[in-house]
């Protein structure tokens, strides 16, 4: 195996060590922020299939993130006040299940990515930066202003909502949740890379014409990509949403997006593991950097700043050099 | 709606077009030449806005403080392209903008850091304080006009610059090939620090102009940022003609959609539910302009290049 | 950040006797980095200074920065809760903040002490035994305006606010109490800059007075825009726009506009007069309408500890009920969703010896209560 591969699985397994130890240890935070890298991970895969291996840079992410998360929200709330989402032309109820706000979530996040991406692979380059950009900020100033749901207040949801024969208020159980959909969505995308679609949407990356001769539509791989994409950022922000218990119009501000993106590239764009990396980093850094100062974002802008000026692999570049495959 | 209303909102939406325009076409103009994408643009305002602060502040002059507005962006932007930008004109769009996403984090923390977080007081001076009368009975603040006479003047400037200039023609040589002028024996490294000041000094004097009008607070700079590269975008990325053109027609758009919106509504719905719609749909009106010009042009109004 | 302020060693704890010695811990949630950071910066002042004041060697403060962000918010009080083991949270500015937090700290049996946002979801249907608002329920101030509007003779109000929900309670508030007509109503983009617009309407509008909620920077703005585009109706406001962290960067503009608060520096009574020294002597600037809330809400914290022990949650609860200390608004209660009934009085803004401020013009409205408790089934 290559060296990446050992340092992938030194990274997976200690994300599942540590929350581990932590239930052992009793210090449930642990286990909280862990979950939280699980989480972040999930929402930077969703983000490298279409950035990494797609050479799309969206800057609009964050409207799938959101998606997912007011699903869950508007779901949820629902079920709490026992009032039907919709009774005319069919009878629509809210639900606590966990697996169906999840389905419902990646369903909802796949459309509106579907329409964006439409819209926005008609464009390149930095048009395609900036248009994503604009679909997020029309989602952000929406639910901003669309009282029904909260508005900028945002949308609290009492309890964690259920999955079956577990129960996820206890921090360790929804720890595993998310990790083993974090898992899931590792595998699907490392299989993915592997496949037909996946190589002709990394030729497309490189070479747009090469790919057209061979008689496939770039534009349909590329749009293919960017709803898978957008369906595994929505998943994440229904699990974010539950692992807080609320949502809010932040969920789809453009500096979540910058967030995400973040993920990606302080792990290594492109690679499988990068944004597992790079979600655990970020987050060790939120809380070790903000022990130091008031002022902790300024180190967090320079390390950034060293990291696409000197490190251009990101963190698994650092320590794994280049990559070992050129697929 | 009276026509007076009316008029005084299409006013409205030039004043703010002509400071969108200030803060877009240095953005603009950066990418043209150096094929570049600076996140990083509205702290360049926030810092003209500052130094217009703290100058009015010590000195009680808003032409110093203007002054020193442009100076002190000048001088930040200076410093940051030989520091960092320069690093980032062979890379690809991503590091630029993650590069320039980790300035936004640098410069505003540490504004925030030197001017601590009360906002600063700075205001439109004696003599151009209060409403002037207009023709056809219409009050209008005389600051306002002023700013768009002002922005005029300065755009005015830019395009001599840029056709008349040796400086001008060696930038839209840049724009065109940027290897050749290397060749010809101009120093470019020279060319585009200079250039990039430039673009951030037009950013400070909006700043400085529109901090007399606004909050001097850390964090002004990314709405202006937002909407700036939606004028850029859909101008055309480094048309410095598209980008005034859509300066204005984003400014017209955000001003007389916010009147004009909630009363469409109001023909159809209950008041306060038509207020409500209405609000909603005019915050997200460029950003729909934005996507609609783009998936009409794809590369923006008078944009040739990708 | 991770400022943690030990007044009390545990050493010290164990020493004290049995009975009221007994180590408080507060989680204190603010925005300390930011857009908003001089909000959360006043009630941390506020509150540690009173914290100074008492040296109670039996209380423990932790403070953290929630960046204005609900997640964060959620993640310190998952913290400080799951492993620093609080007692007691407080802290926090904003009334979204507030929602994403409050429910869950409540249902986890510890208490919140609210220094500012009182939304009205938790003063109604959601309200808490363990969760007190010190400061006022969201449409309190504006509320107030309304009733000052009418003492006025104000018979035609041109109304503003953003296009969010306390934007929307703040627009009701003024409209429950104002007998007046309403010559227009408009919801501006939350963090707008300009308001040339709203201005155009306001000068078309033939009305006789403007009451605008535009918190922070938004404010300032306005009122430097009003100030300049001629319009001379009187313009009325709540008092966190016109409060004493923010009149620096507004100036002359702001000069003579009426505003609501409970509380204002020059109100007349024993325990306001040593806060503002006190607060002028240890941070070297007037104290502001959140640095009072700051402080009183650690008043009302210590009180409580000086007549019930933490471990006997009921105690507490009644202790806390009681507001039992002097507060520097002067007199007030909780009512039964232990929200404050209190008076509101209309400010004026000043210059006083070369600095802006406020001073009290009148009583705008007497033993407020919101209406929200009918809704609280506690």
């Amino acid at each position: 195996m290559s060296r990446e591969g050992w340092i992938n699985i030194a990274l997976i397994l200690s994300l599942l060590a540590v929350p581990l130890w932590a239930q052992v240890a009793d210090e449930p935070f642990l286990i909280t922020l862990s979950t939280r890298v699980a989480i972040f991970a999930l929402a930077g895969v969703g983000l490298n299939l279409a950035l990494g291996l797609g050479g799309l840079v969206s800057l609009g992410h964050a409207a799938f993130f959101g998606i997912g998360g007011y699903a869950m929200g508007i779901l949820a709330s629902h079920a709490q006040s026992y009032a039907p989402i919709l009774e005319v032309p069919l009878l629509i109820e809210g639900t606590k299940s966990m697996p169906v706000i999840w389905l419902t979530a990646l369903l909802v996040s796949g459309l509106v990515a579907l329409a964006i991406g439409a819209l926005s692979l008609r464009t390149t380059g930095v048009y395609f930066i900036m248009i994503t950009l604009a679909f997020g900020q029309m989602l952000y100033y929406f639910s901003i202003s669309w009282p029904a749901y909260g508005g900028e207040d945002g949308l609290p949801i009492y309890t964690r909502n259920n999955f079956p024969g577990l129960n996820t208020l206890d921090p360790i159980q929804f720890f595993l949740i998310s990790y083993v959909i974090l898992c899931i969505a590792l595998v699907f995308i490392s299989l993915l890379t592997k496949s037909s679609f996946g190589l002709a949407l990394n030729a497309a990356r490189q070479s747009v014409r090469r790919v057209e001769t061979v008689g496939i539509s770039t534009y349909r791989v590329r749009l293919t990509a960017f709803v898978l994409s957008g369906m595994m950022t929505g998943l994440s922000g229904a699990l974010f949403a539950d692992l807080n218990r609320f949502v809010s119009p932040s969920m789809f501000s453009w500096q979540t997006s910058g967030e995400i993106m973040i993920f990606v590239i302080l792990g290594g764009t492109a690679r499988l593991f990068g944004p597992v990396a790079g979600a655990a980093l970020f987050i060790v850094l939120e809380h070790l950097l903000g022990g130091i100062s008031d002022y902790w974002l300024i180190f967090l802008g320079l390390l950034l700043l060293a990291v696409v000026l000197f490190a251009r692999g990101g963190l698994i570049g650092l320590l794994a050099g280049s990559p070992s495959r050129s697929g | 709606m009276s026509l007076v209303l009316f008029i005084e909102q299409v006013l409205n939406g030039f004043q703010f077009g002509i400071m969108l325009f200030l803060t877009a076409a240095g953005l603009t103009l950066v990418f043209g030449v150096m094929g570049l994408i600076n996140l990083a643009h509205g702290s360049l305002f926030m810092i003209g806005a500052f130094a217009a602060a703290s100058i009015a502040g010590w000195t009680g002059s808003f032409v110093l403080a203007i002054m020193a507005s442009l100076a002190a962006a000048a001088a930040a932007g200076a410093l940051v392209e030989v520091a960092v930008i320069r690093k980032l004109y062979d890379r690809d769009h991503l590091d630029q903008v993650l590069a320039t996403f980790a300035l936004i984090l640098i410069l505003s923390e540490g504004t925030r850091w030197i001017f601590g977080s009360f906002p600063l007081y700075l205001n439109i001076p004696s003599y151009l304080s209060g409403p002037i009368s207009l023709p056809g009975g219409i009050q209008y603040p005389l600051y306002r006009l002023t700013i768009i006479i002002a922005g005029l003047f300065i755009a005015l400037c830019l395009r001599q610059l840029i056709l008349k200039t040796r400086i001008g023609m060696q930038i839209r040589a840049g724009e065109s090939d940027r290897e050749m002028i290397a060749v010809l024996g101009v120093n470019i490294s020279w060319l585009y620090t200079l250039l990039f000041a430039l673009g951030a000094a037009l950013a400070g004097v909006a700043g400085g102009l529109v901090g007399a009008l606004q909050s001097v607070q850390v964090g002004m700079g990314e709405p202006i940022l937002i909407l700036a590269f939606v004028v850029i975008v859909i101008g055309g990325i480094g048309s410095v003609k598209g980008a005034l053109v859509a300066s204005i027609l984003v400014g017209l758009t955000d001003r007389l959609g916010s009147i004009l919106m909630p009363e469409a509504f109001k023909l159809f719905l209950p008041p306060a539910d038509a207020t409500l719609m209405g609000s909603a749909l005019s915050s997200m009106l460029i950003y729909i302009l934005m996507a609609a010009v783009l998936v009409w042009k794809p590369t923006g109004l008078y944009g040739v290049r990708v | 950040m991770k400022l943690k302020i030990m007044l009390a060693t545990a050493a010290l704890a164990m020493t004290a006797s049995a009975g009221l010695g007994e180590t408080v811990k507060v989680g204190m949630i603010t925005t300390l980095s930011g857009g908003g950071a001089s909000l959360g910066t006043a009630i941390r002042d506020g509150f540690m200074l009173a914290i100074k004041q008492a040296n109670n060697p039996n209380i423990e403060v932790i403070i953290e920065d929630d960046q204005r962000k609900p997640d964060i918010a959620v993640q310190l009080a998952d913290r400080m809760i799951q492993s620093d083991k609080v007692d007691i949270l407080t802290g926090i500015v904003w009334s979204n903040l507030a929602l994403a937090v409050v429910p869950s700290v409540t249902a986890q049996g510890k208490f919140y002490l609210s220094p500012n946002a009182g939304p009205s979801a938790l003063a109604g249907k959601n309200c808490h035994e363990n969760y007190f608002n010190v400061a006022w329920q969201n449409d309190n101030l504006h509320e107030a305006a309304g009733g000052y509007a009418n003492t006025a003779g104000y018979k035609n109000s041109f109304i503003l606010a953003p296009n969010y929900p306390a934007g929307h309670d703040a627009l009701a508030g003024y409209k429950r109490m104002h007998s007046g007509d309403i010559a227009g109503e408009l919801l501006t983009k939350l963090g707008q800059t300009d308001y040339a617009a709203e201005l155009a309407q306001i000068r078309a509008s033939g009305a006789d007075s403007v009451y605008f909620f535009l918190p922070g920077g938004m404010g300032i703005s306005f009122v430097k825009q009003y100030a300049d585009s001629g319009i001379t109706i009187p313009m009325v406001g709540p008092g966190f726009s016109f409060d004493q962290d923010m009149l620096a960067a507004v100036g002359d503009a702001a000069l003579g506009v009426r505003n609501t608060s409970q509380w204002n520096k020059d109100l007349d009574n024993r325990a306001n007069a040593a806060f503002v020294t006190a607060y002028v002597d240890e941070y070297g600037r007037l104290p502001s309408l959140f640095a009072s809330q700051g402080y009183d809400t650690a008043n009302l914290l210590l009180s409580a500890m000086a007549e019930a022990n933490i471990s006997d949650r009921d105690a507490f609860r009644d202790a806390l009920r009681a507001a039992n200390f002097d507060s520097v608004r002067g007199d007030f209660e909780f009512a039964a969703n232990h929200h404050p009934i209190q008076d509101i009085y209309v400010r004026e803004v000043v210059l006083e010896d070369g600095v802006y401020t406020n001073k009290i013009l009148s009583l705008a409205i007497e033993n407020h209560a919101d209406i929200h408790a009918a809704n609280c089934s506690m």
